[in-house]
């Protein structure tokens, strides 16, 4: 057993999703939680402070290296698997579909919500990441205002709504993807399984909401 | 439940072997009773092919008490038909009702070619089984059945494991054509066991990759496949065959 054997078979290549998939989780959390900062309403004193330490200070920027790899991996790795399982299914189709009858259509649909995620990101990094790091020479030098970005960006209603969409395919995405990675990695012990399910529903909402609600609270004026 | 008589149109996937495309042909059967089997209805069909000269449906069974996982058909887009926890076989025609038209296909898997019409060759998941899914004994005396401890939640779960017909159910059902549910089924079965335990490891790695040379996809955790399965193998078997994979994977040499 290499460790190339074991992550290449069917199974280790879900193992890839599954950990990739966690670890984008996890940065989820920080990501949503410092944005939040702005509903601070204090012109984006806090939200400020919070991005700055974020942009120029190096661990977080390590970590950042590693978060642009997890995404790769998770990307390539989603698309190589459609790919296969495709292959797998053949060339004839089934006239009658089993449908919702025994699957959630977002749980058919990984492949397709992670496509409108990706096309969604390379968006969201056009916005703030790509402009902010340029001005810094890629290093740790002089940062852009952020919030200021924002607001601007988030004064066109076409943007707000893609940005709306984008959260929705989160949300669907992770909806399946939560439990669905908890399985991957072996967790299998009914109760916690009934936890992860719970767990994942809730991220699932909560945390799409959350990010949907800032570009709406932009543009609308709800913040300054 | 009453009894009553129906007529039937029925949409068949008909193919004359591996070789050739395969279309759907459209037959009527009259007078179906609501007590026959849905097999029992394909053996009147056939008779009256036979009668005109037709070459008759081939389609693929052998106990018809739902026991050995032969009967392969995909009846109105769900493999075995619309019961829930029921083979084709043991499907009965007071399922539909008068004047109704039944679609049946194949499965559908590269790993499960079709032979002819509705058979499709499973051999894949022989190949499966050869390939680990068994305990090795040494030739001699019995070892009394009671010598051994088990646990019962383990014996009661591992039984649950072991009721899987390997009718391939499971693979027909998933968008990916996994054949996660079969295997995770009898790696479980026998990685519960104290018998089982010798051979954890290796039987796991190397099912995991036959199942790969075969070309069956991945699992994507859809649960299409437990909603399907005749035998109702749980889904989190699959969870419990990724852990056992993540151990091994981590500890063989
Ligand atoms: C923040 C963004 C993302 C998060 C948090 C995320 C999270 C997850 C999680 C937790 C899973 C479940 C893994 C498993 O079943 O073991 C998953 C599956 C998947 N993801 Fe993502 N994902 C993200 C973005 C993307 C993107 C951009 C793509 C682009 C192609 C993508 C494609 C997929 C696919 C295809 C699967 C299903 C794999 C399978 O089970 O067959 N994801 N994702
Ligand atoms: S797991 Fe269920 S559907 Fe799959 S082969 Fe076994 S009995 Fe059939
Ligand atoms: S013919 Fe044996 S299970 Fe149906």
């Amino acid at each position: 057993m290499t460790w190339k054997q074991m992550f290449t078979s069917s199974v280790g290549k879900k193992l890839i999703m599954g950990f990739t998939g966690i670890f984008l989780i996890l940065f989820l959390i920080i990501h949503v939680a410092l944005n939040a900062c702005i509903w601070a309403n204090d012109g984006g004193k806090m939200f400020t402070q919070g991005a700055h330490f974020m942009g120029s200070t190096v661990v977080p920027r390590i970590l950042e290296i590693g978060l642009f790899a997890g995404f790769i991996l998770h990307v390539i790795q989603g698309i190589m698997l459609e790919i296969d399982n495709r292959k797998a299914r053949g060339k004839v189709q089934y006239a009658v579909n089993f449908g919702n009858k025994g699957s959630k259509w977002y749980s058919r649909s990984m492949g397709l919500l992670g496509t409108i995620i990706l096309l969604f990101l390379i968006m969201h990094i056009y916005h703030f990441w790509l402009p902010n790091r340029a001005n810094q020479g890629f290093l740790l030098g002089e940062e852009i205002d952020l919030y200021a970005t924002m607001k601007e960006t988030f004064s066109n209603l076409w943007i707000v709504i893609l940005y709306v969409l984008g959260c929705i395919s989160l949300g669907y995405h992770l909806a399946h993807g939560f439990q669905s990675a908890f399985r991957t990695m072996g967790v299998h012990n009914k109760r916690y399984l009934s936890m992860v399910t719970t767990i994942g529903y809730a991220f699932s909402i909560i945390v799409p909401l959350a990010f949907a609600l800032m570009p709406i609270s932009f543009y609308l004026g709800w913040i300054q | 439940m009453e009894h009553y008589n129906m007529n039937l149109n029925l949409k068949v996937w008909r193919q004359k072997n591996s070789n050739t495309k395969g279309s759907f042909k459209m037959y009527r059967v009259e007078n179906i009773s609501s007590e026959m089997s849905f097999l029992e209805m394909f053996d009147v069909l056939n008779e009256q092919l036979i009668e005109v000269g037709e070459d008759p449906i081939a389609f693929d069974h052998d106990c018809r008490e739902g026991i050995c996982g032969a009967c392969s058909m995909y009846i109105d887009g769900k493999p075995h038909g619309p019961w829930h926890g029921n083979t084709t076989c043991q499907l009965h025609m007071r399922a539909f009702k008068d004047g109704d038209t039944i679609v049946v296909e194949p499965w559908r898997a590269s790993a499960f070619p079709v032979i002819k019409d509705l058979v499709v060759d499973r051999t894949a998941f022989d190949r499966i089984i050869q390939a680990g899914g068994y305990i090795s004994v040494n030739t001699g005396n019995a070892v009394d059945g009671n010598a051994l401890p088990i646990n019962k939640d383990k014996a009661d779960a591992s039984f649950d494991a072991a009721m899987c017909i390997g009718c391939g159910a499971c693979v027909a059902a998933c968008k990916n054509s996994s054949a996660m549910l079969f295997l995770s089924a009898k790696v479980s079965h026998l990685a519960l066991l104290p018998q089982g335990e010798p051979e954890r490891k290796s039987r796991v790695l190397d099912m995991v990759a036959q199942m790969d040379k075969e070309g069956f996809g991945s699992c994507t955790n859809t649960g299409a496949c437990e909603a399907t399965c005749p035998k109702e193998i749980s889904i989190s078997y699959i969870a419990q065959l990724n852990s056992e994979y993540l151990l091994a994977g981590l500890t063989k040499e």
